[in-house]
C-alpha cells in the first residue's frame, strides 16, 4: 500500500517534471558546452580553448548559456562526461582533445539532435563536425627561428604522444630549421603526457644535458620555458604566450586562437545553419598567431620569420614542399609537390634527418 | 662522464618529492593509519608553499607553510577517521579530491606567476670537483634534508622509545591501549607528520623542481608515493632506494630517448607499478613474511571501549 502510494506520487512528479522540462526546452536559450582535457589554468592548450568560451560569452551575452568541464581524462570517463552534458540540455558540445574522438562519436549517435564539435580528430558524423588548426604552419616559422638561433646546432623537442598532429609539428620544425642551418639536429623526447610540469621539466633537463640550446614543446605546461630561463637558453611557448615565464629567453610562441572559429560556429547554431564538416584553419584565418618576437631575435631573423609567415598566409609557401624523403630514405614528396591535407592528418613517420625512432 | 653525473643529479631531483611523501606515508602507516590522500596533501603543500613564498619572499617560510598546509589536511583526515572513525580508504580518496579542488581554487591567483630559482649548495673546491662535485655537494638543500629525514625516521622507528610506541600502536592498538599509550594521540601525530612531509614533497615540485604553480602539478606522484611504501615493505631505507629507482627510471628513459636509444616510454612508465605488484606478490607469498611487513592494524579503526 505504502509502496503503491509512493510510486503514484513518483509517477505524478516525473510527469510534472517532464512537462516542465518540455516547456522549458521549447523556450530555452542554446547551451554551449566545452570539455577540456586539462585544467583551464594550465596556461596552454585548455586555457586557450577556455579563452574561446570567454569570447563566445562576450559575443553573445545572455543569448546563450554556457558551461564547461575541465580535467576530463581521455578514455571511458570522457564518454560519461559528454553523455551527461548531452543529456542535460546542451545544444552544442565542443570536445577539445584528440582522445575524445571515439567517445564523442559514440555519444553523438545517441543524441542526434545535439551538435558536437571535436578538435583535432578525423571522424565526422551528420551531427559531429571536426576542427583543427594548421599548427604545422606555425612550427615552420619557429623552426626557422630555432635553426638560426641555435649555437650547438641542437634543437630539443618535448613531445607528448605520437599522433599525426604532434609528428607533423616535429617534421615541419625540423625541415624549416634544416633549410636555414644544414648542420642542425633535432632531439625528440616523448613524455607520454599532455600535462605533467615535473616530467616536462625533467625532459627539458635531459635535452639541455645533451647539448640542446633551443627548446620546443608540444606539451601544455610552461615548465620547460621556465627551465630554459633558469639555464639561460632559448625556448618557444606552447599554445599561449608564455613570455612571463622567461622574459629574456622566450623567443615567441605559437598561440592557438580559437575565438573566430568558436564564434562563427555558435552564430551558425543560433541561425540554424550549422552543418557538419571539417575545418582546418591556419595563419591565414587568424587561428595560428604568434606571440611578439623576442628582442633577442636579430632583425634579419625576424624578417625571415615574417616573410615565411606572410607567404604561408598568402598561400605562396607550404611547409611541406618536396623533395622530401621519409626517415628510412624512401621518397615521400617529389620536387615541388606539396603534402595533401589527407597525408598530413594521417602522418605517422619522421622525415629524413630526424633522429630516433617514432614510438608506435 | 658529465652526462652520467647529470643523469644522476636529475634522478635525485625527480626522486626527492617521492622520498618526502613516501617517508611521511610510511610513518602514518606504521602507526596503523592508511591515508590515501597523499596526492591531495602534496598539492596543498605545493600551493601553500608557493603562495607563502611569493607573499614573504622567503623560500624557507614557503617550506614551513607547505608543511603546515599538508599537516592541516592530515589533521582533517584525522578528525574524520580517528575521532569520527570514518572509513580510512574512502576518507583518503575524498581528501585527494578535496585537495585537488581546493588547490585549484586557491591557486587561481597564482597560475602564471613564477618563483625565483631555489639556491643550490656551493662549497668552493668540493662543488667544483669533476663528476662527484655537483652530485654530492651541489644539490639544493632539500635533497640533503630528504636524506637526513630518511636517516632520522629510520633511527627513531627502530632505535627509540617513541618509535617503539608508534610501532606498537600500529601492530596491536588494543594491547598498546591496555598498556596505557594514547593510541589516538599517537596516530594523530603520525598522520600529521605524514601530511607535513607530503606537503614538503609538493612544495619541492612548485618551489624547486619546476619552479612554478600550475593546477594538478603533482600529476599522480602521490599515488606513486603510496605504491612506494608497499614496495619498500614499510622500511625507510627501502623507501629511499625505491624512490631513487623510480626517479632514475624516469630520467633514464628521457635521456635514452634524447640519445636515440629505443626503449618504449610507456613500458618504462609502468615500471614503478609493476615493481610494486611484484613486491606485493613476493611478500604475500609466504604469510609469515607478510605479517612481518605490513603493520597488523593498518587501516583498522580504534575503539577505546572494545
Amino acid at each position: 500500500m505504502k509502496f503503491r502510494t509512493f510510486s503514484k506520487i513518483t509517477a505524478a512528479a516525473v510527469a510534472a517534471l517532464a512537462v516542465a522540462a518540455g516547456s522549458a526546452l521549447a523556450q530555452t536559450k542554446p547551451k554551449v558546452s566545452f570539455v577540456y582535457v586539462g585544467p583551464i589554468g594550465d596556461m596552454g592548450w585548455s586555457y586557450q580553448h577556455h579563452q574561446g568560451l570567454e569570447a563566445i560569452k562576450k559575443e553573445f551575452g545572455d543569448k546563450i548559456e554556457t558551461n564547461y568541464v575541465e580535467n576530463v581524462p581521455e578514455g571511458p570517463d570522457a564518454e560519461r562526461v559528454i553523455d551527461q552534458l548531452a543529456a542535460t540540455g546542451s545544444s552544442i558540445i565542443f570536445t577539445t582533445s584528440f582522445g575524445f574522438m571515439n567517445p564523442t562519436i559514440k555519444v553523438a549517435a545517441r543524441y542526434p539532435n545535439v551538435k558536437f564539435e571535436h578538435a583535432t580528430g578525423f571522424k565526422q558524423a551528420p551531427n559531429v563536425a571536426t576542427y583543427n588548426a594548421r599548427f604545422y604552419e606555425g612550427r615552420h616559422v619557429i623552426g626557422l627561428i630555432a635553426g638560426k638561433m641555435t649555437k650547438t646546432n641542437t634543437i630539443g623537442y618535448i613531445a607528448s604522444f605520437p599522433i599525426p598532429e604532434v609528428v607533423m609539428g616535429i617534421n615541419s620544425a625540423y625541415l624549416a630549421a634544416k633549410s636555414v642551418n644544414p648542420n642542425v639536429k633535432i632531439k625528440v623526447v616523448w613524455v607520454s603526457t599532455w600535462f605533467d610540469p615535473g616530467k616536462e621539466a625533467d625532459a627539458a633537463k635531459a635535452l639541455v644535458d645533451q647539448s640542446a640550446d633551443v627548446l620546443m614543446q608540444h606539451t601544455d605546461s610552461p615548465a620547460p620555458v621556465k627551465y630554459a630561463a633558469e639555464k639561460g637558453i632559448y625556448a618557444f611557448g606552447q599554445a599561449s604566450d608564455m613570455t612571463q615565464f622567461a622574459p629574456e629567453k622566450h623567443l615567441t610562441a605559437i598561440i592557438d586562437n580559437w575565438n573566430p572559429y568558436y564564434i562563427s560556429r555558435v552564430k551558425a547554431l543560433i541561425a540554424g545553419t550549422w552543418k557538419s564538416g571539417d575545418t582546418w584553419d591556419g595563419i591565414k584565418d587568424g587561428t595560428v598567431v604568434f606571440a611578439p618576437w623576442s628582442k633577442s631575435i636579430p632583425a634579419d631573423v625576424v624578417k625571415l620569420a615574417e616573410t615565411a609567415r606572410d607567404e604561408i598566409a598568402a598561400g605562396k609557401r607550404h611547409p611541406f614542399t618536396g623533395p622530401i624523403n621519409k626517415q628510412d630514405g624512401s621518397p615521400w614528396l617529389k620536387a615541388g609537390e606539396t603534402a595533401s591535407d589527407k597525408d598530413l592528418s594521417s602522418m605517422n613517420f619522421y622525415v629524413q634527418g630526424v633522429e630516433g625512432a617514432l614510438p608506435k | 662522464m658529465d652526462l652520467l653525473a647529470n643523469v644522476l643529479i636529475s634522478a635525485m631531483i625527480a626522486a626527492t618529492p617521492l622520498v618526502f611523501a613516501g617517508l611521511g606515508e610510511l610513518v602514518a602507516e606504521r602507526s596503523g593509519v592508511l591515508n590515501l590522500g597523499v596526492e591531495g596533501m602534496m598539492i596543498i603543500g605545493a600551493i601553500a608553499g608557493f603562495a607563502a613564498m611569493l607573499a614573504t619572499g622567503s623560500a624557507i617560510l614557503g617550506l614551513f607553510a607547505a608543511m603546515a598546509g599538508g599537516a592541516l589536511m592530515a589533521a582533517l583526515f584525522g578528525v574524520l577517521t580517528l575521532t569520527m572513525r570514518a572509513n580510512q580508504v574512502a576518507s583518503g580518496l575524498a581528501l585527494t579530491m578535496f585537495g585537488l579542488g581546493l588547490s585549484a581554487l586557491w591557486g587561481q591567483a597564482y597560475s602564471g606567476r613564477s618563483a625565483p630559482p631555489f639556491p643550490r649548495l656551493y662549497i668552493p673546491g668540493l662543488t667544483d670537483l669533476p663528476f662527484v662535485g655537483k652530485l654530492l655537494f651541489g644539490q639544493d638543500g632539500l635533497v640533503y634534508l630528504s636524506l637526513a629525514c630518511v636517516a632520522g625516521v629510520a633511527y627513531v622507528l627502530t632505535r627509540t622509545r617513541v618509535g617503539l610506541i608508534l610501532r606498537a600502536v600500529g601492530e596491536n592498538h588494543d594491547a598498546a591501549h591496555a598498556i596505557g599509550y594514547p593510541v589516538i594521540g599517537v596516530r594523530y601525530l603520525a598522520v600529521m607528520f605524514g601530511g607535513a612531509m607530503a606537503g614538503l614533497g609538493g612544495a619541492y615540485l612548485s618551489l624547486v623542481q619546476t619552479p612554478l604553480w600550475v593546477e594538478r602539478m603533482t600529476a599522480g606522484r602521490g599515488w606513486i608515493a603510496l605504491a612506494l611504501v608497499v614496495f619498500a615493505a614499510w622500511r625507510p631505507l627501502r623507501v629511499l632506494l625505491g624512490a631513487y629507482l623510480f626517479g632514475g627510471i624516469t630520467i633514464l628513459q628521457l635521456h635514452s630517448q634524447a640519445l636515440g636509444v629505443k626503449i618504449d616510454a610507456q613500458l618504462l612508465s609502468m615500471v614503478p607499478y609493476i615493481a610494486t605488484i611484484v613486491v606485493l606478490v613476493l611478500i604475500s607469498r609466504d604469510s609469515a613474511r607478510a605479517r612481518l611487513a605490513a603493520p597488523a592494524c593498518l587501516g583498522k579503526s580504534f575503539h577505546a571501549s572494545s
